[in-house]
């Protein structure tokens, strides 16, 4: 219990340290949302200012952020001047997005990486392994950005996929199977390069974690007790190689949220990773702020996750003797 | 004690096993080695490390590392091929006819698998039964080693547990399918002598209780008096001594053997004086095996040598019945 | 050889060291892991202790090494009570009471040649400089039975015995005036056992060392100590000449240890054939 609390309250400090972090980096970018508007000489320069001191931008910083706080506290996560619509709605609807499309990502991936560690592992050194090796190294040299073209690419001239966007223009209109085969189909190629980029990381990691258990003692000698292959290496050998694992896995559920910014933006899913481009790039200040926040949220709690997964898969952590 | 019928349980014939080093030289670590164990009976097989005696214990399962390699010999289970068997009989083989025992209790356990079901893993591989029957079966094996704590033994993880407690789950593990031959390499290794005598008490209550023939292997000689029936001596890879337990350690016949012995501290019955003396030492290093050799291995380190030592290596002989071994000092 | 008219070399006084064992959901329960220990060892003299495990003998060896501060107690040393002793003073204590372990694999970094093992705490301690270091370590090496062409050879690639020999040169090159084996034989066979006590017999004359010798071979430890000393639950509980101890030993604990002992049968039968 003790320990729970000591994670959980690391993990609200972060979140905090980084929300102010946040609002400080933001708000020191030079200029507002307004500064666009002074280009146009048919506004006057009453006006800016006016709808400055309605949005509070010509109040001081730390005045700022506490009013921001407060209203976080109460729900209400600001105002997105670019969209005009508050800031709350906005970030749901494109979270929900991106966590579909990073969720399917995530396990497709993880359900990849661990049969092809595993099979790696075993036959480290030999032809299955180097094939997989050279494969997944080609893989990593191949940019995120490069692939997400290449894959857009092959979509606009193929026709097979949609070349942007979620869903079809007539999704509402359409039955329930063509529903999801409208999704499935829009979600493919963002999937795919997802997939791709995070495979390499993924194999590497289980072929590494595996390849070291394997040599293990208790191995050799479940392997004398006549254990058939297939159960050594699931029911013995992932589950001591797990702990590496399990914090890796923290990671891509931290990354569930920021991981996709690239391929959202190139491939037109409609994610958060284009509303935060266009947040930033129209200094829409609420808007950037609430994206990171909950972009960060997920990277804490993701981390959290994985230390609990950790301490309740081990049970040597739970036994630890301090020296007086 | 003594052995049930004299029906071998396990024939090694000429056995010959080298391991490769990188350049693909091949150096020998057992050389000629035939021994047989009857049904029922503990063989100890005495040797020091460098010996070879864990490349056999090895070997006989077919368990050696990528670079070993068995050149020649037979080994028979029970009439069975072993060198010959195909993988799937190799898998039946190996916990369900053949077990072994043979790493340090406290790495040999899975970590985070609870007791019960690393022993009902061992079953579920072998025993095509219920999972009631299972359960009744690993209740059993669990009671007749734990007798006592039962219940909190078999839920506890293997952190939890002393070194002795361990060692009595691996032999557990080995003994759930009631395989006729059980082979335990350095079982007390690490163990306080308290233990220690348990664990050997545990090794003959399971011989006498189900009839398993045990190999018994350490480098201890004084572990096997009273335990063995029979005792093999091991020197570079080769067989020096060969016999009744009684006639090995009490009546040796090979100069390794009485050296090895020698090496013991004298304490019970010692006079005063002879504390803080200088134990007698086997003297010269342990033989280097990559290099070749004509004569008697032991020869560098041995006080009886001939001259032809050197240049020819002794067969086994039988001086008295039973008792076979490899030395010019009991005939060419 | 008397020891009680000199002046012990080290001597401990009601020395204790308590572990918290946590759990996460209890507060967790007390560990005595030593319990009001006193002895003196005399100088040039062998002090073998004994026990079950856990009996505590490690932690009593890692205390007087300074490697664990005890809970409560002193440890009288060269005039000092190292017990609480500063960091940057302790340095200073340490080269003179030196620890062997049982796992020399896992106390000698395998990397290593051996002439740097023998040499790491002379460069490390500044004491000598540079060829002298170069002849220093030779000689040890020698002196502890290993030729000059091993000290190349890395550590790895020498047996049980071997590395043992190895951690004491190491352990010598500091001249320490005392040396504490914990269990540094167990993980032996019976001849390199022998050799290497041997090699401490002899070594102890020619260095004036002192040794501390811990141990679950009660045969072992009647040849070499002057004293035993058998530990139980923390505590010393019985002490004395060897021989007596053995012949007629008065605790329950050191009894359990003397019955347990499998080399009387081997060795009292070997003398009458």
């Amino acid at each position: 219990m003790r320990f729970m609390l000591r994670r959980v309250a690391h993990a609200a400090f972060l979140i905090f340290g980084a929300s102010i972090l946040t609002f400080l980096f933001a708000s020191l970018a030079p200029g507002d949302y307004f500064d666009e508007m002074r280009l146009n000489t048919q506004i006057a320069p009453e006006t800016i200012s006016a709808l400055r001191a309605r949005y509070q931008l010509d109040r001081p910083l730390p005045l700022r952020y506490l009013r921001w706080i407060d209203s976080v506290i109460q729900g209400d996560l600001g105002y997105s001047f670019s969209y005009n619509s508050p800031v709350r709605p906005l970030l749901w609807v494109r979270a929900r997005n991106t966590f579909f499309l990073t969720l399917v990502a995530t396990l497709l991936s993880w359900g990849l990486a661990l049969p092809i560690g595993v099979r790696s592992a075993e036959y480290l050194g030999r032809f299955p392994d180097s094939l997989i090796s050279w494969t997944m190294a080609a893989l990593l040299v191949i940019p995120e950005l490069s692939l997400a073209l290449g894959l857009l690419l092959f979509a606009a001239r193929s026709g097979w996929f949609p070349t942007g966007e979620m869903v079809s223009v007539d999704f509402s209109s359409l039955s329930l199977v063509h529903k999801l085969q409208d999704l499935v189909l829009h979600m493919t190629l963002p999937v795919l390069a997802l997939v791709l980029t995070a495979l390499p990381l993924l194999v590497r990691h289980v072929r590494a974690a595996i390849a070291d258990v394997l040599d293990a003692p208790f191995m050799l000698a479940a392997r004398g007790h006549g254990i058939p292959r297939h159960r050594l290496l699931y029911r013995y050998a992932l589950p001591a190689a797990a702990n590496p694992l399990i914090s890796l896995f923290g990671f891509s559920i931290g990354a569930l949220l920021s991981g996709s910014l690239l391929v959202e933006v190139v491939m037109g899913w409609p994610g958060l990773g284009p509303l935060l481009v266009e947040a930033i790039l129209s200094r829409d200040l609420y808007l950037v702020i609430g994206g990171v926040l909950l972009s960060t949220l997920f990277l804490v709690i993701g981390n959290l996750i994985a230390d609990l997964l950790l301490y309740w898969t081990d049970p040597r952590i739970h036994a630890d003797l301090v020296a007086k | 004690m003594g052995a049930g019928n004299f029906e071998p349980v396990l024939e090694v014939r000429n056995l010959h096993v080298a391991y490769l080093s990188r350049a693909s030289v091949p150096s020998s670590v057992i050389v000629d080695v035939s021994f047989d164990v009857r049904s029922g009976e503990i063989l100890g097989v005495l040797g020091e490390s460098g010996s070879g005696k864990t490349t056999l214990a090895a070997s006989l399962l077919r368990l050696l590392p990528s670079n070993g390699k068995i050149q020649h010999g037979s080994i028979t289970f029970r009439g069975q091929d072993v060198l010959q068997a195909e993988p799937r009989e190799l898998e039946s083989l190996r916990g369900r006819r053949i077990a072994l025992i043979n790493q340090e209790p406290s790495v040999a356990l899975h970590p985070t698998m609870r007791v019960s079901d690393q022993v009902d893993e061992v079953l579920a591989a072998h025993d095509h039964l219920s999972r009631k029957a299972r359960r009744e079966k690993l209740q059993q094996v669990l009671a007749a080693l734990f007798p006592t704590e039962t219940d909190r033994i078999s839920s506890s993880y293997p952190h939890q547990l002393s070194g002795g407690q361990r060692q009595r789950v691996l032999i557990a593990q080995a003994i759930a399918c009631g395989p006729p031959l059980l082979i335990a390499d350095e079982p007390t290794a690490s163990l306080d002598p308290a233990t220690q005598r348990e664990i050997l008490s545990v090794f003959e209550n399971v011989r006498r209780r189900f009839g398993v023939a045990i190999i018994f292997i350490t480098h201890n000689p004084s572990l096997l008096a009273g335990l063995a029936d029979r005792v093999l001596v091991l020197y570079a890879g080769r067989i020096a001594e060969f016999g009744p337990a009684e006639n090995v350690l009490f009546h040796s016949l090979h100069p390794y053997t009485r050296v090895l012995l020698g090496c013991l501290p004298p304490s019970f019955g010692a006079t005063a004086a002879s504390r803080k003396t200088k134990l007698p030492v086997i003297s010269g290093d342990a033989p280097n095996l990559d290099l070749l050799s004509l004569g008697c291995r032991f020869e560098p380190r041995c006080e009886d040598r001939f001259e032809y030592c050197r240049t020819r290596e002794p067969v086994a002989v039988s001086p008295a019945n039973e008792h076979v071994v490899s030395c010019f000092k009991f005939g060419r | 050889m008397s020891s009680e008219f000199m002046q012990p070399l080290i001597r401990v006084e009601s020395v204790s060291k308590y572990y918290r064992h946590r759990r996460i959901l209890s507060s967790g329960h007390i560990v005595h892991a030593l319990n009001g220990v006193s002895l003196s060892i005399a100088p040039r003299s062998t002090l073998a202790l004994v026990g079950e495990s856990g009996s505590g003998k490690s932690t009593l060896a890692l205390c007087l090494a300074c490697l664990e501060r005890p809970s409560s107690g002193k440890i009288w040393f060269g005039g000092r009570d190292i017990a609480t002793l500063a960091e940057n003073q302790m340095r200073a204590v340490r080269p003179q009471i030196q620890l062997i372990f049982q796992d020399p694999a896992s106390s000698l970094n395998p990397r290593f040649t051996a002439f740097e093992i023998v040499t790491e705490p002379l460069v490390l301690q500044r004491r000598w400089k540079g060829r002298q270091t170069r002849e220093q370590g030779f000689a040890l090496l020698e002196r502890v039975g290993l030729s000059a062409e091993m000290a190349s050879r890395r550590v790895g690639e020498f047996s049980g015995g071997q590395k043992q020999r190895l951690a004491i040169a190491r352990a010598l090159s500091l001249e320490p005036k005392i040396l504490i084996l914990d269990e540094a034989l167990s993980a032996l066979d019976c001849s390199a056992q022998a050799r290497i006590t041997n090699l401490l017999l002899e070594l102890q004359s020619s260095f004036a060392l002192t040794y501390l010798f811990i141990t679950h071979d009660l045969a072992m430890a009647a040849h070499i100590a002057d004293e035993i000393a058998v530990m139980n639950r923390g505590r010393i509980v019985e002490r004395g000449d060897p021989q007596k101890l053995l012949d007629s030993p008065e605790h329950e604990a050191t009894r359990r240890l003397v019955a347990a002992t499998p080399q009387s049968i081997i060795t009292s039968r070997m003398l009458g054939a």
